[in-house]
């Protein structure tokens, strides 16, 4: 096991037990590997890397919703490797193409480019539109504005457990925007 | 939506943690078992010459393929749930049940006269057999479907095969104890036809279902 794959295992092994910092620090990492094997899966079909961060989003969505999956006795790169192809599999047949992708280990992956590229050109405009008003209210205030549960609840005159169930259904709708488009 | 903040919303959404896909599949078995087991015995129950029949090898036979093929099924379905999971020559596995009574019904032919081959082959509950094992299978499908459906498995008409040859296992292991037709011409050919019925109807929802 690679030293990234392995400090990759140690955050989320933290986060399964309950640590938020460890969770993002996670998701932070894996994402810039993520997105580099999603662009040259995307080359390799002569697509541009404008559609990579739509992979990169579904890959999270799906590493988040299917975290369980992990078995934590077992590598974490394969695991994050498998559901980066799949989501990447999903994205080419919305295409209408039924791509073969090899296996590739997205703990491999450089991701040096991303350094310099500002996070802005990263914005999937939709994804907010398939929400219904109060879920697309919540994820405003708590992801974009970056307000913390206690003040969005508050401030939308809900329960923080309220707050809670509306994200979490939120969150299942964004995976299931992609899911819909491939049909 | 940027990235940054999908992980933001991701991080800070720790409402539900999902069952653990290893323990829903356990669960998905015993519960599915017990309901089916007692759904079973106040519909349909046990044969009547039970007691002499446990004293027969062909009769005990029968659940040694049936009950063979739902763990080698189950066992399967353990390790498919994992999205990274290649199962390649595990899958080999599946073939254990057949594997055995095919023996089975090689000695059979061995030992029994051709006259009577047809007859036993044909049984007198073919009927009751096809209709019997696809009902019991329906409440541990829907389990094992739930179950997978915590996983994320790569090829999900495969999870959702597996998951009727699981269902259809368990219901042949009930059945079995109510039919009186116990030669392994007759569990080769009503049993695996039921038991693929269920397995075809897994393969199709798992495709339709199972995909993340």
């Amino acid at each position: 096991m690679g030293a990234v794959e392995e400090e990759w295992a140690v955050l989320m092994r933290a986060a399964m037990a309950g640590d938020e910092a460890a969770y993002r620090a996670f998701l932070t990492a894996v994402t810039p590997s993520i997105r580099a094997t999603a662009r040259r899966n995307l080359g390799r079909f002569g697509l541009g890397a404008s559609e990579a961060e739509d992979v990169v989003q579904d890959t999270l969505l799906a590493i988040h919703l299917k975290r369980q999956t992990w078995d934590q006795d077992r590598p974490i790169g394969p695991w994050i490797s498998a559901i980066a192809r799949n989501k990447f599999i999903d994205l080419m047949r919305r295409r209408g193409r039924n791509a073969q992708v090899p296996i590739e280990d997205v703990a491999e992956s450089l991701a040096a480019e991303d350094s310099d590229v500002t996070l802005d050109n990263y914005d999937v405009h939709r994804m907010l539109d398939n929400l219904n008003e109060k879920q697309r209210n919540v994820v405003r205030s708590l992801a974009i504005e970056g307000v913390s549960v206690r003040q969005t609840a508050e401030r939308l005159n809900m329960t923080e457990g309220a707050i809670r169930v509306t994200l979490h259904r939120a969150v299942k709708a964004l995976a299931m925007i992609y899911r819909e488009q491939k049909k | 939506m940027k990235t940054d903040d999908l992980i933001t919303a991701l991080v800070a959404d720790r409402a539900a943690k999902p069952p653990k896909p290893k323990a829903a599949i356990m669960a998905a078995a015993a519960g599915g078992a017990v309901i089916a087991a007692v759904l079973f015995l106040s519909i349909i129950g046990f044969r009547n010459d039970i007691a002499a029949a446990v004293e027969t090898y062909r009769f005990l036979f029968k659940f040694v393929v049936t009950l063979t093929l739902a763990a080698s099924a189950i066992a399967l379905a353990l390790q498919v749930l994992r999205p990274e999971a290649s199962p390649g020559r595990w899958l080999w596995g599946i073939a254990i049940a057949p594997g055995l009574l095919l023996l089975a019904v090689v000695a059979e032919l061995v030992v029994m006269p051709s006259a009577t081959w047809m007859p036993r082959l044909i049984g007198t509950n073919a009927r009751v057999c096809l209709t019997v094992i696809p009902l019991l299978s329906i409440v541990p499908l829907t389990a094992f479907l739930w179950a997978l459906r915590q996983g994320a498995p790569a090829r999900p008409g495969l999870a959702g095969a597996l998951a009727g040859l699981g269902a259809g296992g368990i219901a042949a292991t009930l059945y079995a104890s109510h039919c009186t037709d116990d030669s392994p011409l007759f569990v080769m050919t009503w049993y695996s036809l039921a038991i693929g019925l269920v397995t075809l109807v897994g393969y199709l929802a798992g495709k339709r279902w199972l995909a993340w």
